[in-house]
């Protein structure tokens, strides 16, 4: 009786109660949330144009500040670093394409999503090996101070790195819809989303738009690691973090980028809400580390092409 | 640097993960070294390997090693992984004419580790931590955790708040906040902090930290707010620990009532959050800084490390580590043969005979850096286990108080206890030690 009065009256209880910390749990939650859609907006970004689930993504997170943290360590301006990185990270979107998409192309999905697991694991070796493993602080005058809001019903904290994250988030899809939406070669890119071989009669170059596409994500990848850097320190954890943005997409849908931004609101904001009021109370804690991934796998069973993700119909 | 580094790069991803870096050739003392330089816990594990490494390489090239034996260091990459350790372990153990003894930087391998390095006769040292309960040498012959374990950590941490605020006594209805590595590391002083809970009156809540990030720290920190506990204690490694220094600067923790234990509490815990690191606490048992004697002889010996950190506070446990052994090794050369090879074996023998003096420590130019250390049969943990308290002041750790001594009556019964628990269930007939 004591263990379902924990499960379902005590939590709403104490929300009822401490309003504020409720308020602080959610919107810590939601910028949480921000933050692994970020991430979750580079799977996105590669998927909707050449169907490849590229695992790598994460890493490319840790790869991109690895590099931009580096460079900054060895005296470089923030921006020229930025610059430098973005060009890396374009380099990089090429060597995929001519090392690894190129020699695969036709083969089964799972063999390119094979190959992305192999680039996430050399990518991670090699940034560290030429960066090291220690933590690295992002110092680029993002803010990082604590906000106490008062309010009527207590004290509220919210981090101005994580306001300042969640307007970053709001220009950079606003940036990508405007990009798909009104340029020549964003216009490009969802016509090769939706169909490859249409998009190709037309006079669409397939490969140049994977470039592209891969590069697009190299840049978010980037924007993505200098604010989980700002926040945490650029370091090998990264990577790991990066791939909550798995259940993002499972509950947004692997082809919306409103789909990412939403469903990493829901994950954030889920996982802070459980682990307070039903994790630490009843099960000890540690329980963000896999929240997400029952969450999306619940909502597999009910609605599998996710929130705003296409439903893929198949004849046979 | 860097283009060393670009270079070397190339051949470490030829060589790719677990990649074994031969220190020297020839035939000698062999020491493998477990070591982390990659993954979330390469902060901590990168300083530790490098001490102790560049500690053997400056016996071998001042002295020739010890009466000309000189030491060969192998290094195993492991990640931290309690698996790869164990690899590592089983892939190094038969160099070179058989590993003298090991210390892996885990308390997990080291559990994982016990029953093995006992059969193949090979002593662990785990310095400070790994299983409490092996400090009862009679049970544990070949597993070492001097100079003080997790338990005997914990219990002096406890002392040190009690002295801050006022005694004892006053720890009664107090509320503290224990946030761990869910990990048996983190776990480890648990039962110690339920017992102490218990006698003295206050409540803890626990706070267990994910192991696969170490960063998922925002709900503890919400809670920890809302809960205000009187002192926060920290069990973390790796990642974790610069995570939960820059929480709690978000939150506007008192730091001063912010305790890490030794393995929380370097400088790479607190670099990452600038000012807001400035009074956190941590317990330690070596100092830190290269104003000791030992980096005057260390100046000039080729194929040291480079990394930057010679003189932080993992670097010279790692140091101390070696020098651990080193002296080990020349007590096993005076009972078995000076300038002869020692086994294992013989090294746990020096281990149980182990009686460092201040005088032998500023021998080896060490005074401040390793508390003297007595070791017997009976007691691996060493007859007086105590710690430091150390505080950051923005640039430096800064030792802030004398040694406070565990409380080794209410931690020896519970190690003996658990002893003869294992003892029983691993149908282990203790040794007599006499």
């Amino acid at each position: 009786m004591e263990t379902l009065y924990l499960i379902f009256i005590d939590p709403f209880v104490q929300m009822a109660i401490e309003p504020a910390f409720l308020a602080e749990v959610l919107i810590g939650g939601l910028m949480s949330g921000v933050m692994y859609s970020l991430v979750a907006l580079g799977f996105v970004l590669i998927f909707k144009a050449s169907g490849i689930f590229n695992f790598a993504q994460g890493v490319f997170v840790l790869f991109a500040a690895l590099n931009f943290v580096g460079l900054m360590d060895l005296g470089v301006h923030p921006i020229l670093a930025f610059i430098i990185t973005l060009g890396i990270m374009t380099a990089l979107a090429f060597a995929v394409d001519r090392l690894v998409l190129r020699p695969l192309v036709n083969q089964n999905p799972i063999i390119l999503f094979m190959a992305t697991i192999g680039i996430a694991f050399f990518l991670e070796g090699f940034g560290e090996s030429i960066w090291g493993g220690d933590v690295r602080p992002v110092r680029v005058g993002i803010p990082d101070t604590a906000l106490f809001w008062e309010t009527g019903f207590g004290e509220i904290l919210v981090l101005s790195s994580d306001l300042f994250a969640g307007v970053i988030a709001a220009f950079l899809v606003t940036v990508l819809a405007l990009f798909f939406h009104f340029t020549p070669v964003g216009r490009a890119l969802r016509a090769v989303a939706d169909d490859h071989q249409a998009a190709l009669s037309v006079g669409i170059p397939l490969n140049n738009i994977w470039v592209i596409v891969w590069a697009v994500a190299g840049f978010v990848a980037l924007v993505a690691g200098i604010m989980w850097g700002a926040k945490l320190g650029v370091q090998f954890a990264l990577s790991t973090i990066a791939l909550k943005a798995l259940p993002v997409l499972i509950l947004g849908g692997f082809t919306s980028i409103p789909g990412a931004i939403i469903g990493g609101l829901i994950v954030g904001a889920g996982e802070k809400l459980f682990e307070n009021y039903w994790g630490l109370p009843l099960l000890g804690g540690a329980t963000e580390e896999w929240f997400a991934y029952i969450v999306a796998m619940i909502f597999l069973f009910f609605r599998p092409q996710g929130l705003f993700g296409e439903k893929i119909i198949e004849r046979v | 640097m860097f283009t060393k580094k670009l270079v070397t790069a190339g051949v470490a991803a030829a060589i790719a993960a677990g990649a074994v870096g031969v220190v020297q050739a020839e035939e000698g003392q062999f020491i493998p070294a477990l070591t982390y330089r990659t993954g979330p816990y390469a902060p901590g594990g990168i300083p530790t390997a490098n001490g102790f490494t560049d500690y053997f390489r400056l016996v071998n090239e001042r002295d020739g090693g010890v009466n000309g034996v000189k030491f060969i260091v192998e290094e195993c990459e492991y990640g931290y992984e309690t698996d790869r350790g164990v690899e590592c372990y089983d892939r190094l153990k038969d160099k070179h004419g058989g590993a003298t003894v090991i210390s892996p930087y885990s308390t997990g391998t080291t559990y994982a580790l016990i029953d093995k390095a006992t059969a193949d006769k090979i002593p662990i040292l785990s310095m400070g931590y790994g299983r409490t309960s092996a400090a009862d040498g009679r049970v544990f012959p070949y597993i070492f955790n001097f100079p003080a374990t997790y338990w005997s950590q914990a219990t002096a941490v406890v002392q040190y708040i009690a002295n801050e605020m006022g005694g004892l006594e006053a720890l009664k209805g107090q509320r503290f906040a224990f946030i761990y590595l869910d990990h048996p590391y983190g776990k480890e002083p648990i039962p110690t902090l339920d017992i102490l809970a218990e006698r003295f009156g206050f409540t803890y809540d626990k706070y267990p930290v994910p192991f696969a990030t170490g960063t998922e720290q925002k709900s503890i920190w919400l809670q920890i707010r809302r809960t205000k506990p009187a002192y926060v204690i920290m069990w973390g490694w790796g990642v974790m620990n610069a995570t939960a220094v820059k929480e709690a600067a978000n939150i506007k923790f008192d730091m001063s009532k912010f305790i890490g234990n030794w393995w929380s509490a370097s400088e790479q815990d607190v670099l990452p959050a600038g000012d807001g690191a400035i009074g956190y606490k941590g317990a330690t048992f070596n100092g830190s800084g290269t104003d000791y004697k030992i980096f005057e002889d260390i100046m000039g010996v080729s194929g040291l490390s480079d990394d930057g950190d010679r003189g932080t506070v993992l670097y010279n446990r790692g140091m101390v580590n070696a020098a651990y052994i080193v002296e080990a090794v020349r007590l096993a050369q005076e009972k078995y043969g000076k300038g002869k090879r020692v086994t294992g074996e013989q090294v746990r023998w020096a281990f149980e005979n182990l009686d460092l003096s201040a005088e032998d420590i500023e021998g080896l130019g060490l005074t401040g850096l390793m508390p003297p250390t007595k070791v017997t049969c009976l007691n691996h943990e060493g007859t007086s286990p105590a710690i430091l308290i150390q505080q950051w002041n923005g640039k430096t750790w800064e030792i802030i108080t004398d040694w406070i001594p565990a409380m080794t009556d209410v931690v020896r019964p519970l190690i003996e206890q658990d002893a003869a628990q294992y003892a029983q269930e691993n149908n282990i007939t203790p040794r007599t030690c006499s």
